[in-house]
């Protein structure tokens, strides 16, 4: 299938999407942890639990440096065009019903299989790398305008308990990014640690606030049903205390173990990366410069952009968040990450590393300007003496 | 131009604000003049411009409120 439009000089452009058939894949990745469960069972190998985590942080980054990086982007002039297809946002329609599958049934599984402890581990982290999952297509669900695509936003993050997210990524995040008032951008020196214990309960905190203000100009007080906080949190509750239900407590270790591999283990851990270090200057009036595309992290490796519906076209993201996942550009002299989010996540688990590997990048992109980075005020002094020490050795 | 017929468009995403209309899920009755509207307030569809950024547009009457 291919797209032609007529150039600003006359020309026909036409324009084929090669990765049309590879975003179907969508529909598959959340489906990993059934699999999985089919193949555990039906083989006697409870090592099978683990196949989703191994994809995830080892097969996803092998082909992400065995496959050429696609750094190509549709023509201008059929952006537009691109942008309705209504293949594209079909796809993301359906991955919502998919995700509440995944969760029914690998619950089922946990409640009827009597599985030894490594194995409900290895399962309730899959389903969690999912339902993370599941929280990517409640964003890109959630930037758009339409009642439909807004409700199901709101429905597929319930699945993982994370339906503020809603409300928190657009009105807070997207406003504040890459300043130091935003819980969800992560400072330099910060580890993974120390940012979810301010990123998951700030996230909490702003959505509530701008829910209750809204609210107030509605004439109303934030405990009504109107809530965009409450309504995905009801479902939730619905949906999880119908398992208990239906399944007994042994279904408890594995919804709290999924909903925080959901949590910590693939949004905090977006989070963490998406703006490492970078600063938004502010201006004499007081407002902070708009986000520029060299306020986020990028990668344009092909397979965890495919899982991810282009998340990693970062800065495209920022600069024009309803745009649709199909047409997000790359740009080229950009902060680009050495590696897609699933290795990177693995990475930032363990901080000497990450440290070690990100922030002499965060540096040079500022050329050494320490002044022009979100940096941990606690830690400054340090990596300020740090910084300036390896450029006068290397100058 | 009438408080009534005041029309402001986003930059970014082309969300347009009509006074007339108002913006009533975001708690702005339809009548409610621009002035009346917050300074920090975020665009409702893109949430990346606020409200000095947005632009006035002149003859409003024939201006459809919400985004293109």
């Amino acid at each position: 299938m291919s797209l032609q439009a007529l150039s600003a000089d006359g020309h026909t452009v036409t324009y084929t999407d090669r990765r049309r058939w590879l975003w179907s894949l969508s529909l598959a990745w959340p489906l990993m942890p059934v699999a999985a469960c089919w193949l555990a069972v039906s083989s006697g190998q409870p090592a099978w639990f683990w196949a989703t985590l191994v994809v995830w942080y080892v097969a996803v980054p092998v082909l992400d440096h065995l496959l050429p990086m696609d750094a190509s982007n549709p023509p201008q002039e059929v952006m537009e065009q691109l942008d309705a297809e209504r293949y594209y946002r079909v796809l993301t329609y359906l991955t919502v019903p998919i995700h509440y599958f995944t969760l029914l049934y690998t619950a089922y599984v946990v409640g009827t299989q009597n599985l030894p402890w490594h194995a409900l581990l290895g399962l309730a982290l899959s389903v969690g790398v999912v339902n993370g999952l599941a929280i990517n297509t409640g964003h890109e669900l959630g930037h758009k305008n339409t009642k439909l695509e807004r409700w199901l936003a709101k429905i597929v993050l319930a699945v993982v308990g994370y339906g503020h997210f809603f409300i928190e990524h657009n009105r807070g995040h997207h406003v504040d990014v890459a300043t130091p008032q935003d819980p969800a951008s992560a400072k330099m020196g910060q580890s993974i640690y120390g940012f979810a214990c301010s990123e998951i309960p700030g996230a909490i905190r702003r959505a509530w606030a701008s829910e209750k203000t809204r609210l107030a100009r509605c004439g109303k007080g934030p405990w009504t049903l109107a809530n965009e906080v409450l309504q995905p949190l009801l479902i939730t509750l619905v949906l999880y205390a119908g398992l208990l239900y239906a399944l007994g407590w042994v279904i408890v270790p594995f919804l709290f173990l999924q909903a925080f591999w959901g949590w910590f283990g693939i949004l905090t851990s977006a989070n963490y990366i998406e703006h490492y270090g970078l600063l938004r200057q502010k201006l004499e009036n007081g407002r902070y410069e708009r986000c520029q595309p060299h306020h986020s992290w990028n990668s344009n490796h092909v397979m965890s952009n495919v899982i991810l519906f282009n998340l990693q076209r970062h800065s495209d993201h920022h600069a024009f968040p309803m745009r649709r996942y199909q047409s997000l550009c790359s740009f080229q002299k950009l902060p680009e990450l050495p590696s897609g989010y699933p290795l990177m996540f693995g990475i930032a688990l363990i901080p000497p590393l990450w440290f070690a590997l990100m922030d002499p990048r965060v540096v040079a992109w500022a050329d050494g300007d320490m002044t022009k980075l979100n940096v941990l005020p606690a830690m400054r002094d340090q990596l300020v003496r740090r910084y300036a020490r390896d450029r006068a050795a290397t100058a | 131009m009438s408080p009534a017929t005041e029309a402001y468009r986003c930059p970014g995403c082309g969300y347009t604000y009509l006074t007339a209309q108002g913006a009533p899920h975001e708690g702005f009755a339809p009548g409610t003049p621009w002035s009346a509207i917050p300074e920090n307030w975020a665009c409702p569809d893109c949430a990346v411009r606020e409200k000095p950024d947005f632009i006035a547009i002149p003859n409003s009457a024939q201006v459809v409120p919400g985004t293109p």
